[in-house]
């Protein structure tokens, strides 16, 4: 029932909301998230920036010709991209509500991630070994801080993966598991942006220049 | 054990301790002795209290796992007021050795612990002071202004207020275990380097700003949500309250500023950890992006500082005129435009480092564009003012004092935007006179307007109206005599952070100054006296009708205080100033029909988080390696196992919503008929 | 703009009332696809080195970056003008003006600054 109070013209405005129904939880999430991942994108801008005012400061010592093995970074941009397509595939399942094909597209996605890393903490022992770790020079420090810090990420993603994997066969595709999943999937894409970044910015141009 | 010098560890004791020995804490130093003894007894005496009328289950469970934005918003006013004494005591130490350091006498300061104060003075004021207090100021209104019952994100609310208040304990922590940095506020490379800067003062820094940080940016991502998703029916944008639109653009700028520090620090650490290159002077390292990158995020962040005040003083302008507030399209356009060229001036602060006319020239011009926004501002308000009925309570004195203070200190701004100039004034005392006449006359002014303007309804009376005069009449009269000899001296080419002077015709501008800091002290003890006399004669100053300005806006709606729940039911709103749209159109209370209310729990996994963190922070500091790695793992784990947590809320029952409204119906009426 | 965003929506599996979208098989696959090539081919074009002017082949690879970071946004951010009523599109395009200008007024600054510290030349030339 409303309360509504009369004025000049015989229609009464209404001043509050009497019949209301509970607001879902989570109407603000993704959207919070989404935020989050903007002032995350700033942070790789500022790794960007700062590589690309030192990424030439080789200090002579090694440079990108020297360091970087394009095959291996084509392999890991592939590891990457599959495992984006494969979290798709992922969520078109959790769409149709299937826990267990939802799950083993989870799985895969995390090994395709997993794939990624362990590449990435090859490639960077490599050159640790051969003397370029990142306190040789401004170009390195700049070089492993920005390729780091996209691991780092894929890190956290990956076990945030695993959790998401144990709470949805713990509490099944509800709806704030569906929430989660949606969100770790824009982490997941925009990973996957920043690397098209890296792989043209450092690697290729590196190379190229 | 330690080596046969006692300054390192080695083995168990090292794996332990890291590089914190008995050498570490001062010892030596009768000041920070002395000060160690105050805290300590009065801390002391603190726990003494609270655990005498057995309040730590109450504060615990009322308090500090809180989610409501209510009193979230007061435990940040509290933590900023807290931290202002010891930043003002910084202040004061610092104008006592100045007016005291000539004719050969080297004051009472030995340039170590001098080198301590300005920095601490900086870092306090705007991290732990300014940004608590104005971040409390939004927490506390902006829900209750939109209509809405809560933040976006209850638990991510609280978990922000308890990391700012950890980075606050590490820089409280270095007065009396290590050293805080050296370096200024800003913390520069090469000296902010570990050649230069080799103790864990400069990690303290860091680490209690990258605690802090963490809070303020999910705390920005938090109030932009709550704005943009949980308005009321009817509330558009073109219909917020003007103090909601300058905290949507002021924690825009927040999340989008907030991780350009973070990085900029990432870096500066892994330099001092890890041995990187970022900023050193060899190996390819280069000091000046350091400083490019962190004024990226520190012009934005005075413009954090300032946006929310300007939001108060347009509320308060408006509900002390008795009129609408003139220009609100231009205002909200005004603001926005604020927050966008707040990206495009930066380079103002370090034009004397050589980039050149053509960059130099371009900022300039720019700097000087931003200037106009600001004044347009102004005029509204001045309009505002023009034929209303003024009442000249304290939130309006403060306005004016600000519109009188900011004025100026914004004009030098102006003259410090000329490039020539500015070369001669970079790094003198008239650039620390413009911006603590900006900051003072801006911020500090502004959060005691909103504190006098909001404290009836946070707490249900009114602040006493003396003791605030006091306060204020200090205030003002000492800010222009602490402030206007720093003009003069930094015109004549004083250098700022100076510790002892050889021109004895210098000194008597010092003294000045040291005289109107002690006018200050006096300003900020009556403040405290205002808030211990109004708690003491509350009754006298009750303010049952929860409206006791006749305000404009939604949170005059409600009680004062509001109930957890703030509005029985969700507004619907119509027009600009809601509330003033409601009363004039008879809006009648609804006396029924009352419903359960959904609310968030409360929940502890806040605070411990942030002691993990901060845990973490200090074990970085002095290099207690298996202590940090503990405490990560154990925020790691305490967060995963948080997110196993899906039972976050509970509904009020309909019940208690009625017996609340009751009680608040009875005192109305109980108002109204006396 | 009301932001409560309730008005008729049906219950089915999903229960998705919120004007997201959330892509289908072909849509991933077809952003997978194109972000394959435009993958393959900067990474062909660098390692045979195809182009033989530098400054042309970095253009052609970043311009390729950037498309398929778009490509990305749409097909797997599923980024529109619509979700939560625009904001997130206005979200990013403000991000996207703060990375612009901290990105190139950074180089900017920093290229001026670098030049001005070189030794042995007449700085009242200086640009």
């Amino acid at each position: 029932m409303s309360v509504s109070t009369p004025t000049m013209n015989g229609e009464a405005p209404v001043f509050y909301v009497a019949d209301e129904h509970d607001h879902p939880p989570g109407q603000s999430t993704l959207f919070g998230f989404w935020l989050y991942l903007m002032s995350d994108c700033l942070i790789f801008a500022m790794l960007f920036a700062t590589f690309g005012v030192l990424g030439t400061s080789y200090a002579a010592g090694p440079g990108p010709k020297d360091l970087f093995d394009l095959k291996l970074v084509a392999l890991n941009t592939t590891m990457l991209l599959l495992s984006s397509i494969t979290y798709g595939f992922a969520m078109l399942e959790m769409m149709k509500g299937k826990v267990g094909s939802t799950q083993m597209w989870l799985a895969i996605t995390g090994l395709f991630g997993a794939a990624f890393l362990s590449i990435e903490l090859y490639e960077f022992h490599h050159m640790i070994h051969e003397g370029a770790g990142p306190w040789r020079s401004a170009f390195l420090s700049s070089f492993f801080t920005l390729v780091g810090t996209h691991g780092l990420h894929v890190t956290f993603g990956t076990i945030w993966l695993v959790t998401l994997m144990v709470q949805v066969a713990k509490f099944g595709l509800i709806e704030a598991n569906q929430r989660r999943l949606m969100c770790l999937s824009m982490f997941w894409h925009f990973l996957d942006v920043v690397w098209i970044g890296v792989f043209t910015f450092v690697y290729l141009m590196g190379v190229l220049r | 054990m330690s080596d046969a010098t006692g300054l390192t560890n080695t083995g168990l004791a090292k794996l332990i301790f890291g590089r914190l020995t008995l050498e570490s804490l001062p010892l030596h130093e009768p000041i920070l002795v002395g000060t160690f003894a105050m805290v300590a007894l009065g801390g002391i005496a603190l726990v003494a209290v609270i655990t005498y009328f057995k309040l730590w289950t109450y504060l615990w469970k009322e308090w500090f796992t809180s989610v409501d934005h209510k009193k979230i918003g007061i435990m940040y006013m509290v933590l900023g007021l807290v931290m202002f004494l010891r930043g003002f005591a910084d202040a004061a130490m610092m104008r006592a050795q100045q007016a005291m350091a000539f004719n050969g006498s080297d004051g009472f300061l030995p340039a170590h612990h001098y080198d301590q104060i300005f920095t601490a003075h900086g870092v306090i004021m705007i991290f732990f002071v300014a940004m608590p207090f104005v971040t409390g100021l939004m927490n506390y209104i902006v829900p209750l202004q939109i209509g809405a019952r809560d933040v976006s994100f209850p638990f991510l609310n609280n978990f922000s207020f308890w990391m700012t208040t950890g980075g606050a304990i590490l820089v409280m922590i270095s007065l009396f275990v290590g050293e805080f940095a050296r370096t200024g506020w800003l913390a520069y490379p090469p000296l902010s380097n570990l050649g230069y800067s080799p103790d864990a003062g400069v990690d303290y820094y860091i680490w209690a700003l990258q605690v802090a940080g963490v809070g303020t940016t999910l705390s920005g991502i938090n109030l932009i949500a709550t704005i943009v998703k949980m308005r009321c029916p009817g509330m558009t944008m073109m219909r917020m309250p003007i103090f909601t639109w300058t905290a949507l653009c002021t924690n825009t700028l927040i999340v989008a500023s907030f991780p350009i520090l973070t990085a900029c620090l990432v870096l500066l650490s892994l330099d001092r950890y890890v041995g990187t290159n970022f900023f050193t002077n060899d190996l390819g390292g280069n000091p000046m992006m350091y400083v490019n990158l962190i004024w990226i995020w520190g012009h934005p962040e005075v413009y954090i500082l300032v946006l929310p005040v300007f939001g108060v003083f347009s509320e308060v302008t408006s509900t002390f005129s008795g009129k609408k507030l003139f220009g609100y399209t231009s205002m909200v356009y005004a603001t926005i435009v604020i927050t966008i060229l707040s990206y495009l001036v930066w380079l103002h602060h370090f034009f004397t480092m050589g980039s050149g006319a053509s960059v130099n020239s371009f900022f300039g011009i720019t700097t000087m564009i931003i200037s106009i926004p600001t004044g347009a501002k102004i005029f509204n308000w001045l309009f505002t003012m023009y034929r209303g009925r003024i009442r000249f309570e304290l939130p309006m004195m403060w306005t004016v004092a600000f519109m009188l203070t900011f004025v100026i200190g914004g004009m030098t701004g102006v003259m410090l935007a000329v490039p020539p100039a500015d070369f001669v004034l970079h790094n003198s005392l008239f650039l620390i006179a413009h911006f603590h006449n900006v900051i003072i006359g801006g911020v500090v002014f502004g959060v005691f307007a909103a504190i006098n303007f909001w404290f009836p309804k946070a707490f249900g009376f009114k602040l006493n109206r003396f003791w605030g005069l006091v306060s204020f009449w200090c205030w003002v009269v000492g800010f222009w005599l602490a402030f206007t000899p720093l003009y003069i001296l930094g015109f004549m080419g004083v250098t700022r952070r100076l510790r002892v002077f050889d021109d004895p015709s210098l000194q008597i501008w010092f003294v000045i100054a040291a005289c109107g800091a002690l006018l200050i002290a006096a300003g900020i003890g009556a403040l405290l006296l205002q808030i211990a006399v109004s708690v003491w004669k509350r009754n006298d100053l009750r303010d049952t009708t929860g409206d006791p300005w006749n305000g404009r806006t939604l949170e005059w709606a409600t009680s004062s205080p509001p109930p957890d729940y703030n509005f029985a039911f969700t507004p619907v709103v119509h027009d600009n100033d809601a509330w003033h749209d409601m009363k004039a159109r008879g809006y009648a209370r609804p006396l029924q029909g009352f419903k359960p209310i959904h609310m968030p729990k409360n929940t502890g996994a806040g605070i411990i988080l942030s002691a993990f963190a901060t845990a973490m922070g200090f074990a970085l500091i002095w290099y207690m390696w298996l202590l940090a790695a503990v405490c990560f793992v154990a925020l790691i784990a305490g967060a995963i196992y948080h997110t196993f947590n899906y039972k976050r809320d509970f509904h009020i029952p309909a019940d208690e919503v009625i017996s609340t409204e009751a009680a608040r119906t009875k005192l109305l009426s109980a108002q109204a008929a006396s | 703009m009301s932001a409560d965003a309730h008005a008729g929506h049906g219950h089915d599996d999903h229960a998705h009332d919120d004007g997201r979208d959330h892509g289908s098989f072909k849509s991933y696959m077809t952003g997978f696809i194109l972000s394959v090539i435009l993958t393959a081919v900067p990474f062909w074009l660098v390692m045979t080195g195809a182009i033989e002017n530098k400054n042309w082949a970095i253009a052609v690879i970043v311009v390729m970056a950037m498309v398929q970071i778009v490509v990305h946004m749409i097909y797997f951010l599923h980024m529109n003008t619509t979700s939560d009523a625009g904001w997130t599109m206005m979200a990013l395009i403000f991000t996207v003006i703060v990375v612009v200008i901290a990105l190139s007024g950074s180089l900017w600054v920093m290229y001026h600054l670098n030049v001005n510290m070189m030794p042995v030349h007449d700085m009242r030339n200086m640009p």
